[in-house]
């Protein structure tokens, strides 16, 4: 049965089990590679998106759970004024190694500056922590973070 | 600027490059020569279109203007984070003079003429020798294209080569002002005979190797459009994912598959020797099927195997005598007639990689080729690989390199290739195999488990007289590179062991080759070191305890005859600070060594709260690591590298148990997050000594680093990694 999402703004009809997580909706079905599989489990934060604005760990999310509420991914995280301003921290700081859990925390990043534009080192700490990076780029993900916050003066349009 | 250049390459990989780059691998492998570059590079613009027409210049393997003056440079080592992808060029371009801006980065193909690691012999992203490997050949490589470039200016001004020079890609006449683009030369330079001799630039001329640059790959991997492997897509590409034997050497002995033919998006099961997949149109669905599967294993010989068993072989070898990696003086003379004599036993368990992107590897198979789509450390082995699975020649099989979404050593293997090659063999059309969390940890190829032995014998006055260490456990060298392994002996296994900084009278280092039955073992970031520098910077901390001393100050004091060693120790002391007041609990551990050609010195400062939780707070490491070509990427590669030691140190085992592998996915393989991770403080000596390897050396450092610490804390000495609950007791 056709499942009726909306990503990025763009309505989508997939053909799918109501039980398919929008990991693989995402990758699989409609090509939209930037959203990471680490674990499956929701353990490593590598495939975090936003339904409607909140942080979600879309390897465990089923499909028919997005139905009716707008998915955001990392290829359009830059749209929303917090994304802008982390995507642009990330640059000015080269946070990334590998690079290939940067999407999922990049989602976690904006998302807590959504919802706290100034955030405190427990407040990333509390973010953060569900986001696994193997390369270790926890300190300038911190850092990059703080810098976004800096020029954050309102979450208001995140997502 | 550079926004787009990495995207370009990676994106363009999966399509028009595959066919220019198969035209290239057939004539490297015919006549060693890049003539399928001279189809022109796919830039897609009518400017392209022209270069057939007009050939670009391509004075070597890893140069190429063409006549729109695009320059791209082929990279012969892998980008899996360490941040190649912008320091090799920074080589090329420092003597090429031309601005990072101005370059576009291409993966090399597979082919060992051209692209093999001269530190390795091998076309291979490892060891860290990237930039060791490449700092002469790929600046010459600059420097002989610009050389060229001059000399093509030159000879259409009809001026002396010698008053011109070669500026941000223009060539200058300089007494007449003239100019022209490399562009403009390119056809001309590629007439020119290829200089045999070419000078490099002074160390005090540059104005690249040394600055800290921007990465090249950074805009791509903060909006989703970076590409890995994992996220190939060839038209019609099925999605499949796999259950191997999990006991290591089994095999299927039966599989129920009617369930999960009947999960909607299922196309097809297929079954190996020792391995069942499904593939489907998507992984939710490939996963599903895998999971509504009945198979039914035949364990094989080693259904009972458990980690004590290896680590009972291990120690018994230890009893016997090995290879003798290193012997000065008598140790054992010396260690009868010390004042007083220390001994250990050390133990470190086996390793997962557990890079972020899990094993994949995207196969198409047809009746008279075989096409690739993975993201390897070892190319030129994913080829010889496919060929030998399918059966084709080597020129029938193209390889797509990607960039990787965490290496540390699973990707210099192949072993994730040759499954996918048998899996696709049975697929009609291209097939991603993508390896579940859990078959990634279960079937990785593990960091081997070490065990050894120590004793050294202390004079009056507490200076070591004899230092003795056996050693035993798995080399990765012996079968990844058999020509490496040499009377019982090899470079890797051995590094950290022997050649230590210390002055020491009496040495005696012995290893004993113990291969576990059936458990594959590879390389893992820091590999030798990451067992060796534990257990001697260890060892040398009980010494100094035995003989009352301070840590740094024993240590300094064996440090005569190193003194960049020497320097780098007291540098790192002096920034942390090191013997200032801590609160209770909270101790100080001190590290230093000389690996992978680079020196370097660790303090850790860990607190053990009293529930025997291990935090570390704070790192502080200086390092020499000879010239530095990008000193941001320095920094980035320790504050990676402490990450990953302290993530093992602390939490990594892989365990046996029914011949089973115990841990499966992050909440029992656990690595540090967020909220436990220190400060990290990095000082980089100055130095104009040939550059040293970065992508390991942190790694090694800190663990003893923290484990001493541990001991400062409350006087428990880890003898066994990982640290774990160890501490509860204290």
């Amino acid at each position: 049965m056709a499942v009726n999402i909306n990503v990025n703004g763009v309505p989508r009809s997939v053909d799918v089990d109501d039980d398919t997580p929008v990991l693989w909706v995402l990758r699989d079905v409609l090509g939209m590679t930037g959203t990471k599989f680490g674990c499956g489990l929701a353990l490593c934060g590598a495939c975090t998106i936003h339904l409607d604005g909140k942080p979600a760990r879309s390897c465990v999310t089923p499909i028919a759970a997005a139905a009716g509420k707008r998915i955001t991914t990392i290829e359009a995280i830059g749209a929303t004024a917090a994304g802008k301003k982390i995507q642009q921290a990330w640059i000015e700081l080269d946070v990334p190694q590998c690079g290939y859990c940067q999407s999922g925390q990049i989602m976690a990043a904006a998302a807590l500056l959504t919802a706290k534009p100034k955030p405190s080192d427990a407040d990333i700490d509390a973010a953060m922590s569900g986001n696994v990076c193997r390369c270790g780029t926890y300190v300038r993900i911190r850092e990059g973070i703080k810098r976004a916050a800096q020029g954050v003066t309102s979450g208001k349009k995140g997502a | 600027m550079t926004s787009n250049r990495i995207i370009d390459v990676v994106e363009s990989d999966g399509v028009d490059l595959s066919r220019r780059r198969f035209l290239s691998v057939s004539a490297a492998v015919g006549g060693g020569l890049l003539i399928g570059f001279t189809t022109g590079p796919s830039i897609g613009t009518a400017d392209a279109a022209q270069n057939v027409a007009s050939p670009p210049f391509t004075p070597n393997a890893f140069v190429r203007i063409g006549a729109d003056g695009q320059i791209v440079l082929t990279m012969p080592y892998v980008e899996m984070g360490q941040g190649t992808y912008t320091s090799i060029p920074m080589l090329i371009a420092e003597e090429l003079e031309v601005s990072l801006s101005q370059v576009r980065v291409e993966h090399a193909p597979p082919d060992e003429k051209l692209y093999a690691n001269p530190l390795l012999g091998v076309q291979a992203t490892g060891n860290s020798n990237a930039v060791r490997g490449a700092w002469q050949p790929l600046r010459q490589a600059g420097a002989t294209a610009r050389t060229m470039l001059v000399s093509a200016a030159a000879k259409r001004w009809n001026v002396d080569p010698a008053s011109c020079r070669a500026l941000s890609g223009v060539v200058i006449h300089a007494p007449t002002g003239r100019k022209l683009k490399y562009g403009d030369l390119a056809a001309d330079a590629a007439r020119m005979p290829v200089p045999a001799n070419v000078a490099l630039k002074r160390p005090e001329d540059f104005k690249l190797i040394g600055t800290p640059a921007k990465r090249l790959d950074t805009p791509s991997k903060v909006n989703g459009t970076a590409i890995y492997g994992i996220d190939a897509r060839p038209p019609g590409v099925k999605i499949a994912t796999l259950a191997q034997s999990p006991v290591f050497g089994g095999r299927v002995k039966s599989v129920d598959d009617a369930k999960a033919k009947a999960v909607k998006g299922v196309r097809q099961i297929v079954r190996l020797d020792d391995a069942v997949a499904v593939v489907a149109d998507h992984m939710g669905a490939a996963k599903k099927g895998l999971a509504a599967l009945v198979i039914e294993w035949d364990d094989g010989p080693h259904a009972n195997l458990d980690t004590r068993q290896i680590v009972a072989e291990l120690e018994k070898a230890t009893l016997k005598s090995g290879a003798v990696a290193q012997n000065i003086g008598d140790a054992d003379k010396a260690l009868a007639g010390a004042a007083t004599k220390v001994e250990a036993i050390y133990q470190v368990p086996f390793l997962a990689h557990a890079t972020m992107e899990p094993m994949n590897c995207t196969v198409h198979v047809r009746k008279d080729g075989c096409e690739i789509w993975v993201g390897n450390q070892a190319l030129a082995r994913v080829q010889a690989t496919a060929a030998k699975t399918t059966g084709l020649a080597l020129d029938k099989v193209v390889v797509h390199n990607h960039l990787i979404g965490g290496g540390f050593g699973r990707r210099l293997e192949i072993d994730g290739v040759t499954r996918a090659v048998q899996i696709a063999m049975q697929v009609e059309g291209p097939v991603k195999v993508v390896w579940t969390r859990e078959e990634d940890i279960q079937h990785d190829m593990y960091r081997p488990c070490f065990f050894d032995r120590l004793s050294a014998g202390l004079d009056g006055n507490g200076m070591p007289v004899a230092w003795n260490n056996r050693f035993a456990g798995s080399s990765i060298i012996a079968r990844w590179l058999p020509p490496g392994f040499n009377n019982g002996l090899d470079p890797d296994t051995t590094e950290g062991a022997i050649d230590l900084v210390y002055a020491l009278p009496n040495v005696h280092v012995e290893y004993v080759r113990v291969e576990p039955p059936d458990i594959p073992t590879a390389f893992w970031r820091s590999v030798g070191p990451s067992h060796n520098v534990f257990v001697t910077e260890s060892f040398i901390d009980e010494l100094a305890v035995a003989a009352k001393q301070d840590p740094v100050a024993y240590r300094r004091a064996l440090l005569d005859k190193s003194p960049r060693a020497k320097a780098v120790l007291e540098l790192a002391a002096e920034k942390a600070g090191w013997g200032r007041p801590l609160p209770e609990r909270v101790g100080r551990g001190v590290s230093v060594q000389f690996v992978f050609a680079t020196y370097l010195a660790q303090v850790a400062e860990v607190e053990v709260a009293k529930n025997g939780a291990v935090r570390v707070r704070r790192v502080v490491c200086a390092v020499d690591c000879g010239t530095v070509v990008n000193p941001d990427t320095v920094r980035a590669q320790i504050q990676s590298a402490v990450i990953f030691g302290i993530t093992a140190a602390l939490h990594g085992e892989i365990t046996l148990k029914g011949g089973r592998v115990e841990q499966s996915n992050f909440h029992d393989y656990q690595m540090l997050r967020m909220s436990e991770t220190p400060a990290i403080e990095v000082y980089i000596v100055n130095s104009s000594e040939p550059p040293g390897g970065m992508g390991e050396a942190g790694t090694s450092a800190i663990t003893p680093a923290v484990t001493n610490a541990i001991h400062a804390a409350t006087g428990m000495r880890v003898r066994k990694l990982p640290v774990a609950n160890q501490a509860k007791q204290v």
